[in-house]
């Protein structure tokens, strides 16, 4: 325990050094704290830096908050921001070993190994989801179908043809997977799935039980954010008892998230990381807006590294749909783009099938309404694809009339997530 | 010339035609001609009125999304082929009809048809000049 908070020291005082000098934003935040880096004596007196928050990112879009110039880069990902231009991110060559390593760590703790033949149905792009399991597959020295999203009866094909061993992709994928097997009839038996390794979007219990049960397979858990790297964060040993942090790499920290104050140890609160070994894009105190618990505890399985329960919920409205980041602020610039009106909207969130689905309803008014129906449907078609290229999620437009929508001390109730009743 | 029609935007709720219809009998309005057209989602009824601006107050106070758009109205002979003879017209010079509907006068043997168009002025001159009569609009908000 000691020897790792003294690896955490020596690497965070190295990484405040480093913003210090090569961050404009963190020079500002120090300096407006009164903080200097050298004053940086234990991890506790960390709690006296500012926050870093999604905000900091977008005033630095793209790429203000970089530690090294460009030509050190060698990867920029990206995810979706609250409003309109997205969250850059980038890696050195440095970055993306450790990035290959972290999670070349957590797929070994659930059980891959060189054997493997590791299917990855995470979309390839700008998301850190599909190659930070490619590279980390390849690490560990399994064997890689890099199939990525969509096209389910192919994937299936694949899965049964090539041997696919280890499925990687997000929990709710998983079941259109198992769904569709069923309808097939194939016998997850005859398949040879051992593993899966589920990530990018929260999930219960209950959905690993039926994972497990229908896909004959082991169901583990894996967290990760672009902003302080990807997948590899934390993740599930066999266990199953909480995602192994790395905290080699990471500081993890519980606020409380009204106050920001630290919560002691065993506390549920907002996560707040601090990158300890990244050069291109160091993150000092980065809240996550995800709620956790961290628990300091040995492990079964003997790794020392602290464990993250499954996440409970968001401090922001963010939302999760088919693994994609999508914030209600971001559906009503669109709204406001199109007509230069703000209409009152209501985002219902469903499953069926397993799959995602996402519904805007859109308050008409005399702005966007239309006596020819050609014109109202085109309103219609030029909302839902202006939307799927701002969410890079699609998403239904169905127009309904004067404040159907329930409304809440006046203020309309922006989202409905009839997934988790 | 040209008659005010009353669209009003409707959700595929079941009731609500008679919402609409109430609050105009209420307030002692006339539903002259009425269409609607529908997706699985909603609806745009449109309604020719006897008093279109009154029309369109008491559907605003009730929170309905209203809009007034011009269209004309023509009688046509209620025999085969009527309605032929001013499509072609319409064609032959280039005005485009957005959409049309029609019913049948209380008395007499024509049917009048109300037409939408993309440029309502060429298609009143198009019309004109071929001799065809464009009804006042009196006419149609008083049948």
């Amino acid at each position: 325990m000691e020897e790792i908070r003294q690896l955490q020291l020596k690497r965070l005082q190295e990484t405040l050094t480093l913003v210090a000098n090569k961050v404009p934003c963190y020079q500002a935040k120090f300096k407006d704290s009164g903080f200097k880096a050298r004053d940086l004596q234990t991890l506790d007196d960390l709690r006296h830096l500012p926050f870093t928050t999604k905000e900091d990112l977008r005033i630095n879009y793209p790429y203000g908050m970089f530690a090294v110039p460009m030509r050190e880069v060698v990867r920029i990902h990206s995810s979706s921001g609250t409003t309109g231009k997205p969250t850059v991110v980038g890696y050195t060559k440095q970055d993306i070993k450790t990035w290959t390593e972290l999670v070349a760590r957590f797929m070994t703790a659930a059980g891959v190994t060189q054997e493997d033949i590791v299917h990855i149905a995470f979309g390839y792009g700008l998301f850190t989801g599909a190659f930070g399991l490619h590279y980390g597959s390849e690490a560990i020295g399994a064997s890689v179908i890099p199939i990525s999203g969509g096209n389910t009866d192919k994937q299936l094909m694949i899965i049964q043809d090539y041997r696919s061993s280890a499925l990687v992709c997000t929990p709710s994928y998983g079941l259109t997977l198992a769904d569709r097997m069923e309808k097939q009839g194939i016998d997850p038996r005859s398949l040879a799935l051992r593993v899966g390794l589920f990530g990018a979007e929260p999930w219960s219990e209950q959905m690993r039980v039926e994972l497990e049960q229908r896909l004959g397979i082991i169901a583990t858990d894996n967290y990760g954010l672009s902003e302080i790297m990807g997948p590899g964060v934390a993740g599930e040993c066999l266990y199953k008892q909480g995602m192994h942090l790395a905290e080699d790499h990471f500081l993890a920290e519980i606020i409380d998230p009204d106050s920001g104050e630290v919560l002691p140890e065993g506390s549920v609160g907002e996560l707040v990381l601090t990158s300890l070994t990244k050069q291109a894009f160091p993150m000092i105190r980065y809240r996550t807006r995800d709620i956790t618990r961290l628990n300091y505890a040995v492990c079964e399985c003997g790794r020392t590294l602290a464990r993250m329960e499954k996440t409970r919920g968001r401090t922001d409205d963010m939302l999760i749909i088919k693994g994609v980041n999508v914030f209600p602020t971001q559906i009503e610039e669109v709204l406001f783009q199109i007509e230069g009106c703000e209409p009152h909207y209501q985002l219902i969130v469903d499953r069926q099938n397993n799959m995602d689905s996402l519904e805007v309803q859109v308050e008409v008014n005399e702005h966007i309404f239309f006596d020819e129906m050609k014109q109202q449907r085109q309103f219609v078609v030029q909302a839902e694809k202006r939307l799927a290229t701002v969410l890079g999620v699609s998403a239904k437009v169905k127009l309904v009339e004067p404040e159907s929508i329930t409304r809440h001390e006046g203020k309309a109730i922006r989202v409905i997530d009839r997934r988790h009743q | 010339m040209k008659v005010e029609q009353i669209s009003i935007f409707i959700e595929n709720k079941s009731g609500r035609l008679a919402e609409i219809t109430g609050v105009l009998g209420e307030n002692g309005i006339n539903i002259r001609a009425l269409s609607l057209a529908d997706t699985s989602d909603f609806g745009i009824l449109r309604l020719i009125v006897d008093d279109s601006k009154k029309a369109l107050n008491v559907l605003r106070e009730q929170r309905f999304t209203v809009s007034i758009t011009d269209v004309i109205g023509i009688e046509v002979s209620d025999s085969p082929g009527g309605l032929t003879a001013i499509l072609k017209i319409l064609d032959n010079n280039n005005v485009n009809v957005e959409y049309m509907y029609a019913f049948v006068e209380r008395s007499g043997d024509n049917a009048v048809i109300i037409f939408r168009f993309d440029d309502i002025d060429e298609a009143i001159l198009a019309l004109s000049n071929n001799g065809i009569k464009i009804l006042p609009s009196v006419r149609i908000t008083s049948i």
